[in-house]
């Protein structure tokens, strides 16, 4: 090979530069915390179970929202056949209502994820 | 090592399967969510209409209380400007809500009179034709709905809507809101919006918020596909008008003089 030393050297600090923003985060420590979502409440139970809510909420809010907005049902029957309204205001943020930075940001941010849900759907601040 | 063409073939299947075999599985086996269902307040009608009795209206003078209700269950931000006013239901002057039946010896104080205008909800609306996101459609109940997550602000709808129902923001309309009902969502900025004949309430089984909230009662809500509501009955007694019926768009919104 030609230039060996050149074309080594070249890849080298193309996958260093590459590389860069885990080394970044990592020396920083800016990825090496665990997310920790703060719950503030009395219920023991969410309306599913706890995996399925963290792998799945997503899922569920997009359900309520066709539901509610297109076919104009707001009833939800849980898997253990409890009843809840399908609001985000106002189920979800009965629970979840200690400031988005505390539960819903701790893991979207993490994740580089955003969502623009609260441009519109508003709840009381400071409850 | 040999290997012919049948081998490859099954080879590269194998292969194949092995590649998505999982990843199909793991969409397949996702448990179903379960179904949601209504619940038994739910105002249930096939046809839901109105009928606005101008002259139990015209009994109060300078009277807002559906508008104001109505603006503020709503969320309805006030700007303050006519160029980015937000309208659910509003007043224009006799001779605007209905320019072909301008007679010419008319009573001069009926033309300036206000007339209450809300969204027609027409049994053949123009505006959803034009959605190219189907953000806006007819329910099986007649109610004109909007998807407002679904909607792209290409303003469609408004150009088609001969009502001027239809008002978009321009704006962000949170800080023009004076006090947030935490209960209805709010607008973005780039979004439309109009009356959507409170389904909100009707599910829960309460009558749109201006019909409670007129005094007069002069706003009368009911089912037009049932021979005994209210609407039906005014509709069967007396002679009502439309605005801009001669369009074809059949508005489910009766007038009564």
């Amino acid at each position: 090979m030609y230039d060996s030393g050149k074309v080594m050297a070249g890849l080298v600090i193309f996958g260093c530069l590459v590389t860069s923003p885990i080394w970044y985060n990592a020396l920083t420590g800016k990825s090496g915390y665990i997310p920790k979502p703060k719950i503030v409440t009395d219920k023991k139970q969410c309306i599913e179970p706890k995996e399925y809510i963290r792998t799945r909420h997503k899922d569920l809010l997009k359900d309520w929202r066709e539901s509610v907005v297109r076919k104009g049902i707001r009833t939800y029957t849980g898997s253990d056949k409890k009843r809840y309204t399908m609001s985000l205001t106002r189920t979800c943020m009965n629970c979840h209502s200690n400031k988005l930075d505390e539960f819903c940001l701790q893991c979207h941010n993490y994740m580089g994820v955003t969502n623009n849900c609260w441009d519109c759907h508003a709840y009381p601040k400071g409850t | 090592m040999e290997i012919d063409r049948r081998g490859l073939l099954k080879a590269a299947g194998l292969s194949l399967l092995g590649l998505v075999g999982g990843s199909v599985w793991y969409v397949i086996s996702r448990a179903k969510l379960p179904e949601p269902s209504p619940t038994p307040k739910t105002l249930v009608g096939k046809k839901w209409g109105m009928v606005i009795d101008l002259k139990k209206c015209w009994g109060t003078d300078g009277c807002t209380d559906c508008i104001d209700v109505c603006h503020r269950v709503h969320n309805v931000p006030r700007f303050g400007n006519p160029k980015d006013e937000i309208k659910w239901i509003w007043t224009v002057p006799y001779e605007k809500a209905f320019p072909e039946h301008q007679l010419e010896f008319i009573e001069e104080d009926v033309r300036a009179r206000p007339v209450p205008v809300l969204c027609n909800q027409c049994d053949n609306p123009p505006c959803i034709k034009y959605c190219p996101t189907k953000a806006t459609w007819r329910r099986e109940d007649g109610v004109v709905m909007m998807d407002y997550h679904r909607c792209i602000g290409c303003r469609y709808c408004m150009a088609g809507c001969p009502y001027g129902s239809r008002s978009f923001n321009w704006k962000n309309p949170r800080p023009f809101i004076k006090k947030i009902n935490f209960d209805f969502p709010t607008r973005t900025k780039g979004v439309v919006e109009k009356c959507n004949f409170c389904q909100e309430r009707l599910i829960q089984g309460l009558l749109p918020a201006c019909v409670e909230a007129c005094k007069e009662r002069a706003l009368i809500f009911g089912d037009l596909n049932d021979p005994d509501s209210d609407v039906r009955r005014i509709l069967r007694s007396r002679h009502t008008i439309q605005r801009h019926s001669e369009l074809g768009t059949k508005p489910k919104v009766f007038y009564v003089l």
